[in-house]
């Protein structure tokens, strides 16, 4: 029962995905991206449940560890690059007065 | 308690859904960001309120690793360097969920004491995982120029080969599904990805980066929904399958501006099919006009439209701030200047509008394509700055070169084109741009921005 309830949230999230990017403007297809890229380094969780759960085998926390980082590098890099990226996009109307005002003179 | 975790659960994923959403639009795309993150902390907390949770000093080290390593990268980045960024924080997503995928394998006795359909979803999750990982490794090292940006094929052997290597990981896979518990199984399950996944990559170059990249992003979102149904983790699930999903539409739309199909990207490179599509754009002039960054100034300086179209020649050389100021000393002579963006211009969709944004370019001059491409014909001067096959008129012409078809900046409509360009090797795609050798255009050769400069120092005197 547990596979047939996972699947159907499989199956709606997978529409889910399909309905959010049905239409995105260019300029947003990396931010998109990566943000996405940010999001799948849920597979932390994994490393955080079986290192969590037992894990008495050096070897495998070895392996567990490294994939804890993994995910973490993934979640926490992938926001803030994206984070960064989004900046760029926002509106700076000083800065950009006071440019043209001395490209002028 | 675990009533508790599965309410968190649910509140992380609307989170996603709901920041995703916000994503698709510029206003609301930063806020919807930071959403996503905040889910993602949510999910992180819930998991570790398991109750009997052990090991937390590990735990600790390697959320802590993790972060120490991914913070400073991603601050230190440069905005031209994001699109290895993303393949490299891609990647890692992939070896984490091959890595997961091999401990679960070690934990159950090789899936002796768990369901079918875990062993099924966690194989399929360790084959994708170490395709995504390598597969990234080898994006970001060609972006990244560690290796060869032109497309490395073994020509008609590619092919068999690539799938006897997907033969051999899903022989070993279904070995494991039949009862077989040597752990030797499992690992060359993992190296025959790994090697397919390098394969794959290994021979794809050219505008095909962006679009590839992008498809493994989806693969790794896909193989985290296979390890969310291995471990009964939903917020895994709809995570994964929704980044799936998207990353499928998202490699599509991009590979539909390329007017590419996925399957060709994958099966093969430019230049994979037609090894013999040179210059063969018949009687070519083969003589290329070389001019100075003075006549580029007076050309310009006394025109009254000027189209910039930028490449990945300004993202290297990091030229936005010069042409933008370029750009402002241009309109205060009265000259309408506009940006021409081509949808995979540079190594990303998207590149170009970062890099210009971030030079505060204001956003009405960024022209996408079927925006200015009508408008090429009335404009007195095209700049093309480190741009090249997204202008090559071969894409519309010539039915024998392999970037035939993909539609293309109409530069060569201009009344007259100035090109900036390193020197005369061949685009990304390693192949010659008759653009070059039109009549009206002329090369200023050398760095981007030292070009751009110059030309800004003759427009002050002008």
């Amino acid at each position: 029962m547990t596979l047939l309830a996972n699947l159907a949230i499989l199956v709606l999230a997978g529409f889910v995905g399909f309905a959010v990017i049905s239409k995105v403007p260019n300029t947003l297809h990396t931010p998109l991206m990566s943000g996405t890229n940010a999001i799948h380094g849920i597979v932390l969780l994994a490393g955080l449940v079986l290192l969590g759960r037992s894990a008495s085998d050096v070897f495998d926390r070895v392996l567990l560890v490294i994939a804890i980082a993994f995910g973490a590098i993934n979640v926490v890099g992938g926001f803030l690059v994206t984070d960064r990226m989004l900046g760029m996009f926002k509106k700076k109307p000083n800065a950009e007065a006071g440019k043209v005002a001395a490209v002028h003179e | 308690m675990n009533e508790l975790i599965s309410a968190l659960y649910i509140i992380a994923f609307a989170l996603f859904i709901y920041g995703l959403t916000g994503l698709t639009g510029p206003r609301t795309a930063a806020r919807g960001n930071l959403t996503a993150g905040v889910g993602m902390a949510i999910a992180i907390v819930a998991t570790l309120l398991t109750p009997g949770t052990s090991n937390w000093l590990l735990i600790a080290l390697g959320l802590v690793l993790g972060t120490v390593v991914g913070v400073p990268a991603a601050q230190r980045v440069k905005m031209t360097a994001m699109p290895q960024m993303v393949a490299l924080f891609n990647g890692v997503g992939g070896g984490a969920v091959a890595l997961v995928a091999w401990v679960e394998f070690r934990d159950s006795h090789g899936y002796a004491t768990v369901a079918d359909y875990v062993t099924v979803t966690s194989l399929f999750a360790a084959i994708v995982g170490s395709v995504s990982f390598w597969g990234s490794l080898i994006a970001f090292g060609k972006l990244q120029e560690v290796l060869p940006g032109k497309p490395i094929s073994l020509g008609r052997a590619q092919q068999p080969l690539n799938a006897a290597l997907l033969l051999v990981a899903v022989g070993c896979g279904v070995a494991i599904g039949l009862g077989q518990r040597s752990q030797l199984l499992i690992i060359g399950l993992l190296i025959a990805a790994a090697v397919l996944g390098v394969m794959v990559v290994l021979p794809i170059g050219g505008a095909d980066m962006p679009v590839v990249i992008s498809l493994l992003n989806a693969f790794t979102g896909l193989s985290a929904a296979a390890t969310g149904l291995a471990l009964d983790n939903t917020a895994m699930i709809v995570a994964g399958m929704i980044v799936g999903a998207s990353g499928t539409i998202l490699t599509n739309l991009m590979a539909k501006a390329m007017n590419r199909s996925i399957p060709a990207i994958v099966a093969g490179g430019f230049g994979g099919t037609n090894a013999a599509a040179g210059p063969v754009g018949g009687p070519v002039d083969q003589t290329v006009r070389q001019t100075s960054a003075a006549d580029a100034a007076l050309q310009m300086g006394y025109a009254s439209q000027v189209v910039i179209v930028p490449g990945y020649g300004m993202a290297v050389s990091q030229a936005q701030h010069a042409v933008r100021e370029m750009a402002s000393l241009l309109e205060g002579r009265g000259v309408e200047v506009r940006h021409a963006i081509h949808p995979v211009a540079g190594r990303m969709p998207g590149h170009m509008n970062v890099l210009l944004a971030e030079a505060d370019v204001p956003y009405e001059q960024l022209k996408e394509m079927d925006e200015i491409n009508g408008e090429f014909g009335r404009a007195d001067v095209a700049l093309v700055i480190g741009a090249n096959d997204v202008t090559n008129p071969a894409a519309r012409s010539n039915p024998a070169s392999p970037i035939y078809g993909m539609p293309i900046l109409n530069v060569d409509q201009a009344r007259s084109v100035i090109v900036l360009k390193r020197s005369m090797s061949a685009g990304f795609a390693g192949i010659d741009n008759e653009l070059y050798f039109d009549q009206k255009t002329s090369m200023l050769f050398g760095d981007a921005k030292s070009s751009v400069a110059e030309i800004t120092e003759e427009l002050k005197v002008l």
